[in-house]
């Protein structure tokens, strides 16, 4: 087969690959989404990033956001997100803003009554220091910030016995949806990198290090 | 000779075509705000658009308290088998869209605004982020029953 031939057909494939690229960068300037780097030509699985899922936009208005019907004309009604936000203590995760901070501050004041605008909530404030096994920082969970909010029903007793360390608690369950994960990654502050010294926020104690396995321990080769 | 050409090439379109359609089948996922619920049990099967509930808009104005405890609503997407029939009695929803505390029920399309079609689901989970099982929407109560 001759280098002529050849040469046409790629650049056959070539032109058609970049035409795609062409059409999709138009794509995505109107939706603001970022093209993946291509490794190769040869397969389109060789991106950068196969698996990395990056918002590349956040708070959008109701009618761009993907889940709400822009032809519906109330959509157009709905507030934007950052209209309601303008003043608030911000966040680098979820919706952005620092609740805690938010009411800490007095910059918000919500209802604990569905009714009544002066009812003040029924506030406990107490830390419960959970230790880790793992390396990372123990966990404290705070009362305080968390009936601000919420009532001790919300938790006591279906999410968690109210006995200090009484409850197993892991991250594989946290990740699931379970335990602090009932309300953490859905509504509350996300499981990211970014917020893990949130609840792991209690250095460990000076020279601790990681405990040796078992497997470490017995091994003959060592 | 030209038969080999012609396969060449057809193998070098096969490419540029895969190429084109490898880089436009890029999901793009939606990019609501975190927190937000798309609530469809029922309203697609009744011609209605789901109904959309944005969490951090109730929580500038509520404590998670007074939905979640007081008025019981449970911590489930989809879990409350909220209709409308509750609604214009005064429970879930209905307990402030009642033109008293919140814009009353006549409004249909103010909460029913979703794009048709959306399972039920909470967007922005840290579930949906995981990487290996892909998002699976949560599963209904007519496909419990
Ligand atoms: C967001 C969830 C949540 C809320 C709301 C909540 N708690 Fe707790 N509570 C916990 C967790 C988590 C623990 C620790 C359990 C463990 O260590 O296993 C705990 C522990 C306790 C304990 C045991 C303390 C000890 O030293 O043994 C008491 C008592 C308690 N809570 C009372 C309350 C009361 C009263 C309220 C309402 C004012 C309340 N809790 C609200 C999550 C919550
Ligand atoms: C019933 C819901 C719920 C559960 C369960 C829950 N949280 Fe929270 N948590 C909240 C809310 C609401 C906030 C307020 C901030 C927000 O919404 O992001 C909060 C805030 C926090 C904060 C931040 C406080 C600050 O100062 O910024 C920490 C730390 C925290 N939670 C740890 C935990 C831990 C650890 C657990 C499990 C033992 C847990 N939470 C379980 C609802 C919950
Ligand atoms: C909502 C609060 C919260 C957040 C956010 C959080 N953790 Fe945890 N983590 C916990 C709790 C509670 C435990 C259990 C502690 C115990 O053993 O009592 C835990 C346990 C762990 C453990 C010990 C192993 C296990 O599964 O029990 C590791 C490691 C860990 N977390 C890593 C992380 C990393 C990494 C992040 C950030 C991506 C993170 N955690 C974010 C609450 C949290
Ligand atoms: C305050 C918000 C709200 C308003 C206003 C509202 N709905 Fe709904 N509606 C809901 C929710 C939430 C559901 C449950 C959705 C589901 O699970 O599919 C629902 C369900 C429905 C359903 C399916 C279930 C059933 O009850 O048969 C229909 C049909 C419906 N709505 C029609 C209407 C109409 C018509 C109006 C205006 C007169 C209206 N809705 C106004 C929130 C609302
Ligand atoms: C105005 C009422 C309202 C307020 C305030 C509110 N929620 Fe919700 N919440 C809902 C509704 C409605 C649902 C969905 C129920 C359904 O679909 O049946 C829900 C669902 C949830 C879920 C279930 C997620 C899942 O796993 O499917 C969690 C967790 C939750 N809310 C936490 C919170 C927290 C934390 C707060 C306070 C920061 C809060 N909510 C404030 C109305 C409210
Ligand atoms: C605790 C009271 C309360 C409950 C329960 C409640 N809402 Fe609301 N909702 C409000 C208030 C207050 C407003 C603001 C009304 C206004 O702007 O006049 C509002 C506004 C809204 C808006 C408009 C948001 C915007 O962008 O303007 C939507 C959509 C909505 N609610 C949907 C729902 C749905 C769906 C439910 C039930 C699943 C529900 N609400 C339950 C109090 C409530």
């Amino acid at each position: 087969m001759n280098h002529k031939t050849k040469a046409i057909s790629f650049s056959l494939a070539m032109l058609m690959s970049a035409f795609a690229w062409n059409t999709q960068s138009y794509a995505n300037e109107a939706t603001g989404v970022e093209l993946p780097v291509m490794l190769a030509e040869i397969s389109s699985v060789n991106t950068f990033n196969v698996n990395l899922k990056k918002p590349k936009s956040r708070n959008l208005p109701p009618a761009e956001d993907g889940i709400h019907d822009p032809e519906n004309e109330a959509t157009h009604s709905l507030q934007h997100p950052l209209d309601a936000y303008k003043g608030l203590p911000t966040s680098e995760y979820g919706n952005y803003v620092d609740w805690v901070k938010a009411l800490d501050e007095g910059k918000l004041r919500p209802r604990w009554d569905r009714s009544d605008p002066n009812e003040e909530p029924f506030v406990l404030d107490l830390d419960i220091v959970r230790p880790v096994k793992a390396s990372v920082p123990d966990v404290v969970f705070p009362h305080r910030q968390h009936t601000e909010w919420l009532y001790c029903s919300n938790c006591h007793p279906a999410i968690f016995i109210p006995q200090k360390n009484a409850n197993q608690i892991s991250m594989s369950a946290i990740l699931l949806g379970e335990k602090c994960g009932v309300c953490h990654g859905k509504v509350s502050f996300p499981i990211e990198t970014k917020t893990c010294r949130k609840c792991h926020s209690k250095p460990k104690p000076a020279g601790w290090t990681p405990p040796l396995s078992e497997a470490t321990l017995k091994n003959p080769w060592k | 000779m030209s038969s080999k050409i012609k396969r060449n090439v057809l193998q070098s379109m096969i490419i540029g075509v895969l190429a084109y359609m490898g880089a436009l089948g890029v999901p793009q996922p939606a990019q609501a705000e975190y927190a937000d619920i798309v609530i469809n049990n029922y309203a697609d099967a009744a011609g209605m658009r789901p109904a959309v509930f944005p969490h951090w808009f109730h929580r500038i104005r509520f404590r998670c308290k007074v939905c979640h405890t007081d008025l019981g609503f449970a911590f489930k997407a989809g879990g409350n088998k909220i209709d409308m029939a509750k609604i214009i009695d005064g429970k879930f929803c209905g307990a402030c869209h009642n033109g008293e505390i919140a814009w009353s029920v006549e409004n249909c399309a103010m909460c029913h605004s979703g794009i048709p079609g959306q399972p039920t689901h909470f967007h922005g989970s840290t579930v949906q982020r995981l990487i290996a099982p892909a998002y699976q929407p949560l599963p209904t109560n007519d496909a419990k029953k």
